[in-house]
Parts: structure tokens; C-alpha cells; sequence
């Protein structure tokens, strides 16, 4: 547990990799971040450590699959979690990987339909995510055993995708929260991946079609707060 | 080699700038400011604007030693702003145009600060952070496009705080914002405020709603000073917060920082510390660059114009919404 090797610095938080009761674990430390005030620094990762612990477990009802949970750790700032050593974030595998060839994009098809009815599954049970891009979905090979490599897994549509970074989440049973996750959802995916136009209209759709419950009023809370952003005079 | 003079007035902001390639020869400005608790309304905007219009050509004309001759193309603020002051300029510019027989072109006032900011700090790609009285947008390019990842869902950074400053009667000279700026530099206890940060995206507001509807309960126990304080305090995390996530999610590590709010020293601090916990580098610009003014419409138009950038004369309109996102990059291929 001493020899912590960074993974990476995440978008607010440092990412480390180290054996816990061994099992390949991941570190997500939320240090402190110093522009801030102290009060408010602490108060927001507090909340921002138990939303990610609170949502992860929530997600095991929701049939959505996360990196398991292995221990919290208020003190030092620490979420201790499933690392998932052979996995590639979509938006790293839509810029890396996808290229006009016809097999990759019936597997995109597919990555869009798994992310439509995840996020699907998440709203089902109340859990607005809070922050969802591409950098937050992985895709992770299921059985993957010495003969077989990641890639081999990646193009034969044997993956799972694992939702992660749960720091921005919360329950809300109202429309209007599923309606603003889904536009930054479509807002990340127009930005990211600009070449890829038609990725959110079938996320949408794999979305509306798993489940009709409420489905129109979140449908029209989306497009309300679509046309805010449109409508916004923007002057100086 | 293009020579470009810019007009700019989509706010309350009225300026005249000419370039020769990335050379400043003129920057003039006037501000239209209103009195403590009232915000600038169109109409008395742009006849501001039309008063001082003749008087500030004149002056950058004389600035940059030019005669009209010499211009190569005739640059305006097509939008985003308020229709009737982005009139006053179009009028001014499309006259320029015909009566010196140059080409004209609309130039998209964001875009303007970004090139504007890409000239001054010489920042190469950087996530770019446009803070003013009407926008708050984190970008980025990709593509021959500055794409928003992030912006605000509701107000503008720059309105949250020149509304608070009109709450608490604060001058309107220079700017609302500078005055905030400076009182919160005596405040000392600080209060908790409202934090709304969607993925990369902001809410401001609750907050703003939350101090006005407070304020009488709050300066009971609070100085104007320390709540000025505890704003800004608030509202640049937020902002510094979704610009590391952007910059995470892009895997950036540089910021530019431009827009009126831009100026803001605290603001510039913050975004350094963060830059440095990465191993970023933050860049910025001081206030006669980042707030409003007609060298960034000039040098924007410039640029577009080298690259092959048209309009023909029928097309010299304005619009009040133009997304940055709008613009075709013509002078990148990165
Ligand atoms: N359980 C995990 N297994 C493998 N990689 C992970 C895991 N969790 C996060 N990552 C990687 O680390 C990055 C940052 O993690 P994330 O939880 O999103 O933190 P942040 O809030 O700082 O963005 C992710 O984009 C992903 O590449
Ligand atoms: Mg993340």
C-alpha cells in the first residue's frame, strides 16, 4: 500500500495504482486544491467523495456496472476502487480506433446503444450523473484471457461499459436534472467528437427505447433547456 | 501585409482599432457609463455610440498615422451584442467602406478576444476562458472551429457580478466588475455561497438570486466588502473548476484567459495556482486588450481576410446571437 504510482491527474482528481488486499486497486485522491478557499475546498470534496461513493453503490440496483468500491477514505481524500488495468475511455477509443472502416462503426452503433441505456438505467433510478462525456465511460474487454488482446475484445463486441467519476452526481427524481444531464451529454459529444456528428441522435434513441416511463416529459425538459442555451443573448 | 481598422460597440464599450500584421497602431476607447444601481439599456447605448463614433475614428486614424487610403480591408463587430449598438458601428463601417472603396467584413466578437488574446500572450492552443458581461465559454479548437465545451447555463459571469454591484450601489466607473474587484480585496470573512457546476458547464443564478434576495439579513453580519469577496471567491472556482475540466478532457496544458472579467487579477491568480498544480501555463491579458475593444475586431478581421475571407456588401448585417462555434477558422489548420 506504500508504493503509490501515478496514473494520471485526472480533471480534479490525482489517479494512482497500487495492490489493495490483492486486488489491483485505483486511487483517486482529491487533493487540495489550492486556488480555492480552504472552506469551501473542503466542503466541496466532501460532498463530491460521498456523491461518488453514494452513487457507485446505488448503481448495483440500477444493473450499471462501475468499478466496485473498496474503501473511503475521508481523511486523506481517498476513494480506494476497481481498477480496470485493460480499459480504454470511449472518447479514447472513438479517436484512436474509429475509422471509416464499416466494422468499427457497427461497434460505435453499439457503444452508442450500451451508453443510451445505461444513462437510461441511471435516470431510471434517480441517479443524475452530473458530468457526462466520453472521458467518463470505459470500455472494458469481458473474458479476457492470454490468447485474446484488448484490441481483439474491442472489435468483436465483447465489452462492457463501465460508467466512472461519479464525483458530480446526485438523486434527483425530477425532469429537469435528466433533461440538463442529457444536454451536457450532447454539448460534450458535439465538442469531442465533432466528426462524428450523429452519436448523441442515437444515444437518444437507444435511450428513449429501453424504457417509455416519463419519457416525453424528460424529452421536453430537454429541449426546453436546449433552447434556453440557443436563445441567450450573449452581449460584451 | 493587410492593413485592417476595426469598429466595435456590441456592449457599452465603443472602439476603433487598425492593425498592420499583428502591429497595434491604433487602440482608442470610449465607455458609456451609467449611474450607481442602473445597468446600460440599448437604446441610450447606442446613442452613445453615435455621438462619440466621429470622434473616436478621427482620433485612431491620427493614432496610427494613416490615411484611409492605406486600409486594406474595413472591419466591424457583426454580433453577438445588442442589435441597436452593433448597428451604430455596421452603419459607421459599411459608410467607411464605400466612401474609401475598401472591402468589408463582419467579424464574431468572441472570436475577436481570442485572436486578440493568441496575439498578445503568443499562446500557441490553449483552452480558452471567455469571461465577460454576456458570456462565459470554455473553448477549445478543433478542426477549423473554437468549440464550447463549457459555458453558462443561465447568466453571464460578468452580468452575476455587475447586477450584485448595482445591489450594493456600487460605482459603474471604470466598471462595475473593477469595483467589485477592488473591495473584495478588504474583505475578510467569508461566506458560503451557493456552488453550481454542471460537467463543464455553470449556473450563476442561484447564487445571484440568493444574494439579493439575502442582502439586507446578510449585511447585518457581513461588510459589502467581504461579500464582494466571498462572490468572486465563488464564482472564479467555479469557473477555474470547469476550465481544469476541460483542459483534462482535451488534454490541454495551456489557458488563455480573455473578456472583460478576464482583467480581474484574483481571477488570473486562481487560474495560475491551478495551472501549476498540472503543470500548466496560464496566460492573460490587462485591460486594454481584454475588455472591448477595436484592434481585436481588426486583428480578427485581418487574419480571416488573408486567409481568402469574403462578404459582399449585402451581406454587411448584424446579428444578435452568433455563436463562437459559428465561425469557419479559415487562418488555421492545426
Ligand atoms: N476504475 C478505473 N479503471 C481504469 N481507469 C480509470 C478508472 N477510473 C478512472 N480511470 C481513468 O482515469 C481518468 C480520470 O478518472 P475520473 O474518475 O474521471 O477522475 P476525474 O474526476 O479527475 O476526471 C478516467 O478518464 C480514466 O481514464
Ligand atoms: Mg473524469
Amino acid at each position: 500500500m506504500n508504493d503509490l504510482k501515478i496514473l494520471k491527474q485526472g480533471a480534479e482528481a490525482k489517479l494512482y495504482i497500487c495492490k489493495y488486499l490483492g486486488k489491483s486497486t485505483l486511487i483517486k485522491e482529491r487533493f487540495q486544491k489550492r486556488y480555492r478557499h480552504p472552506d469551501l475546498d473542503k466542503s466541496i470534496t466532501k460532498e463530491r467523495i460521498r456523491n461518488e461513493a453514494r452513487s457507485i453503490v446505488r448503481c448495483k440496483t440500477a444493473d450499471v456496472k462501475t468499478p466496485a468500491l473498496y474503501l473511503v477514505d475521508f481523511q486523506r481524500r481517498r476513494i480506494y476502487m476497481q481498477h480496470f488495468e485493460h480499459s480504454i475511455t470511449v472518447k479514447d477509443y472513438i479517436i484512436q480506433h474509429a475509422t471509416k472502416n464499416a466494422e468499427i462503426t457497427q461497434n460505435l452503433d453499439e457503444i452508442c446503444k450500451m451508453i443510451g441505456i445505461t444513462v437510461r438505467k441511471l435516470h431510471e433510478n434517480n441517479i443524475i450523473h452530473g458530468d457526462l462525456t466520453t472521458s467518463n465511460m470505459l470500455l472494458v474487454p469481458k473474458n479476457l484471457n492470454n490468447e485474446t488482446t484488448e484490441e481483439k475484445c474491442l472489435e468483436k463486441e465483447r465489452f462492457d461499459l463501465v460508467m466512472i467519476d461519479f464525483g458530480l452526481s446526485f438523486i434527483d427524481s425530477s425532469t429537469e436534472d435528466k433533461g440538463v444531464d442529457l444536454y451536457v451529454l450532447e454539448r460534450a459529444l458535439i465538442s469531442t467528437h465533432n466528426d462524428y456528428p450523429d452519436l448523441f441522435s442515437k444515444i437518444l434513441d437507444a435511450y428513449k427505447n429501453h424504457s417509455k416511463n416519463n419519457i416525453k416529459e424528460i424529452l421536453s425538459k430537454f429541449e426546453e433547456v436546449r433552447a434556453r442555451g440557443r436563445k441567450r443573448t450573449m452581449v460584451g | 501585409m493587410v492593413i485592417a481598422i476595426g469598429f466595435e460597440g456590441s456592449a457599452n464599450k465603443l472602439g476603433v482599432g487598425i492593425v498592420r500584421d499583428g502591429e497595434i497602431l491604433a487602440n482608442c476607447r470610449r465607455t458609456y457609463i451609467t449611474p450607481p444601481g442602473e445597468g446600460f439599456l440599448p437604446r441610450e447605448t447606442a446613442e452613445h455610440h453615435q455621438q462619440n463614433i466621429h470622434e473616436v475614428l478621427q482620433e485612431a486614424l491620427d493614432q496610427s498615422g494613416l490615411s484611409p487610403q492605406q486600409i486594406d480591408v474595413v472591419c466591424y463587430t457583426k454580433g453577438p451584442g445588442m442589435g441597436a449598438p452593433l448597428m451604430v458601428c455596421a452603419i459607421v463601417a459599411r459608410t467607411c467602406a464605400k466612401l474609401w472603396n475598401k472591402p468589408i467584413l463582419g467579424v464574431n466578437h468572441c472570436v475577436g478576444h481570442i485572436e486578440m488574446g493568441r496575439l498578445i500572450t503568443k499562446a500557441n492552443n490553449p483552452t480558452v476562458l471567455y469571461v465577460s458581461g454576456g458570456n462565459t465559454q470554455v473553448i477549445a479548437y478543433s478542426r477549423q472551429r473554437y468549440r464550447i465545451f463549457g459555458e453558462t447555463i443561465d447568466i453571464a459571469v460578468g452580468n452575476c457580478l455587475d447586477r450584485f454591484a448595482r445591489v450594493l450601489k456600487l460605482s459603474n466607473a471604470p466598471s462595475p466588475g473593477y469595483n467589485i474587484e477592488q473591495a473584495a480585496k478588504k474583505g475578510i470573512k467569508y461566506l458560503q455561497l451557493p456552488y453550481c457546476v454542471k460537467g463543464m458547464d455553470v449556473s450563476f443564478s442561484g447564487i445571484l438570486s440568493y444574494m439579493e434576495d439575502k442582502i439586507e439579513e446578510l449585511l447585518k453580519e457581513y461588510t459589502p466588502e467581504d461579500l464582494c469577496y466571498s462572490l468572486q471567491e465563488t464564482l472564479f472556482a467555479m469557473l477555474v473548476e470547469i476550465t481544469e475540466r476541460a483542459m483534462a478532457h482535451c488534454g490541454s496544458d495551456e489557458v488563455l484567459i480573455v473578456g472583460g472579467v478576464g482583467c480581474n487579477e484574483r481571477l488570473q491568480e486562481m487560474m495560475g495556482v491551478m495551472c501549476a498544480e498540472r503543470g500548466a501555463k496560464v496566460f492573460a491579458t490587462d485591460e486594454r486588450f481584454c475588455i472591448d475593444n477595436g484592434v481585436m475586431i481588426a486583428y480578427a478581421g485581418a487574419l480571416a481576410h488573408e486567409s481568402g475571407t469574403r462578404m459582399e456588401f449585402k451581406d454587411a448585417t448584424i446579428t444578435q446571437r452568433y455563436r463562437t462555434d459559428d465561425v469557419l477558422v479559415t487562418w488555421r489548420n492545426d
